[in-house]
């Protein structure tokens, strides 16, 4: 009898290694996996912040009052943004679905920025213009493209940083809108 | 071998080069202390291994210059730190919070710790017993008590006949 538990507890012992190298892989996998550069933005449920911008395409302003009482897409974008030009197309794709797009001039030059949707096609409401990137810090802005989904009550419900690809459209943008609108009605 | 050490001394000295430099005045050396610890303190966001200090990225300048109108304006440290953490999150500190989330983190390596240690002291006691409980048979088990007994007779007539060394 005294003979045997030990056997048991070496056959145990001689697997452990084994048990600890495959959890540590597992662990490292799942860290190796997750993009760093996707950091999770602390104002995703909050109200958007308060800002007044000027208009890329005429003299007015916008404002974070202008974004309530729609469904509205903030597409952070930039001419200089390589990113922001694979996104164009789903952008425009959105914008053609009736999803109201509004785009945020991050840190361009108006001249740029006109150019770039003369010759990509404009799929924007409207333009905001943050020429300098002080707005975009308060929206927790640190490249571009970014874009934010704000439900009518003016809340920050999502953000996407990198482009918007069709993955993220069907699997995330998709089921959140049909949500914010079922929470409407 | 010098070609590597050439190839060192450049890479140093684009360290160098790659520091960024601004022309901040401050009202007073307390205030630029502040500055300088709290820039050190804020990660930069773009490239993610520096701190806002460090970067030549435009967001660490644009973040450097808030942090200074934030002083001008006579914030405090920590408000200047919930100011960042407000917009870009925990991610931002160097310095993670102690909360339930980040338990793992501050603990983690000292549980491990104790595991190790606690494996290990185990790992030395079985071994203490498995020398003496199953690498000796009862022949050699006998064998030895015989042989221990033989050992403190020797000793105790060596001490009778020698009492001076016995005390020793």
């Amino acid at each position: 009898m005294a003979g045997e538990v030990p056997k048991k507890r070496t056959t145990l012992r001689r697997y452990m290694p084994l048990i600890i190298f495959a959890s540590l892989v597992v662990l490292l996998a799942v860290g190796l996996s997750l993009n760093p550069r996707l950091v999770p933005s602390p104002l995703i449920g909050k109200e958007a912040p308060q800002f007044k911008l000027p208009l890329l395409n005429s003299g007015g302003t916008f404002s974070d009052a202008d974004l309530r009482g729609h469904i509205t897409l903030l597409n952070v974008w930039a001419s200089w943004c390589y990113a922001c030009r694979q996104e164009h197309e789903n952008i425009k794709y959105l914008s053609r679905s009736g999803l109201r797009v509004i785009g945020f001039n991050y840190k361009d030059e108006n001249a740029d920025a006109k150019n770039y949707l003369r010759q990509l096609g404009d799929p924007y409401q409207a333009v905001v213009v943050d020429a300098d990137g002080r707005v975009g810090i308060d929206w927790g802005v640190y490249g571009a493209p970014e874009t934010f989904v704000i439900d009518p009550k003016g809340v920050i419900r999502d953000k996407r940083i990198g482009p918007v690809d069709a993955d993220y459209i069907n699997d995330e943008l998709m089921p959140l809108i049909a949500k914010i609108r079922s929470e409407m009605s | 071998m010098t070609r590597l050490a050439l190839l060192l001394l450049l890479l140093i000295g684009q360290v160098a080069l790659a520091m960024p430099v601004d022309t901040f005045k401050f009202k007073s050396e307390e205030q630029e202390t502040i500055f300088h610890r709290l820039s050190n303190e804020l990660r930069c966001l773009v490239c993610q291994n520096q701190a806002i200090a460090d970067s030549n990225a435009d967001l660490a300048k644009d973040l450097r210059n808030e942090i200074y109108k934030m002083l001008q304006q006579g914030k405090s440290e920590e408000q200047i730190i919930d100011f960042m953490v407000q917009r870009y999150g925990d991610f931002v500190l160097y310095n993670p919070p102690m909360k339930p989330l980040t338990w793992l983190l501050w603990f983690g390596p000292l549980i491990a710790l104790l595991v190790g240690f606690m494996v290990v002291v185990r790992y030395i006691r079985n071994q203490r017993s498995l020398v003496v409980a199953s690498e000796l048979s009862t022949d050699d088990q006998q064998r030895l008590a015989a042989l221990r007994s033989d050992l403190k007779q020797a000793r105790s007539t060596s001490a009778t006949s020698n009492n001076s060394e016995a005390s020793g």
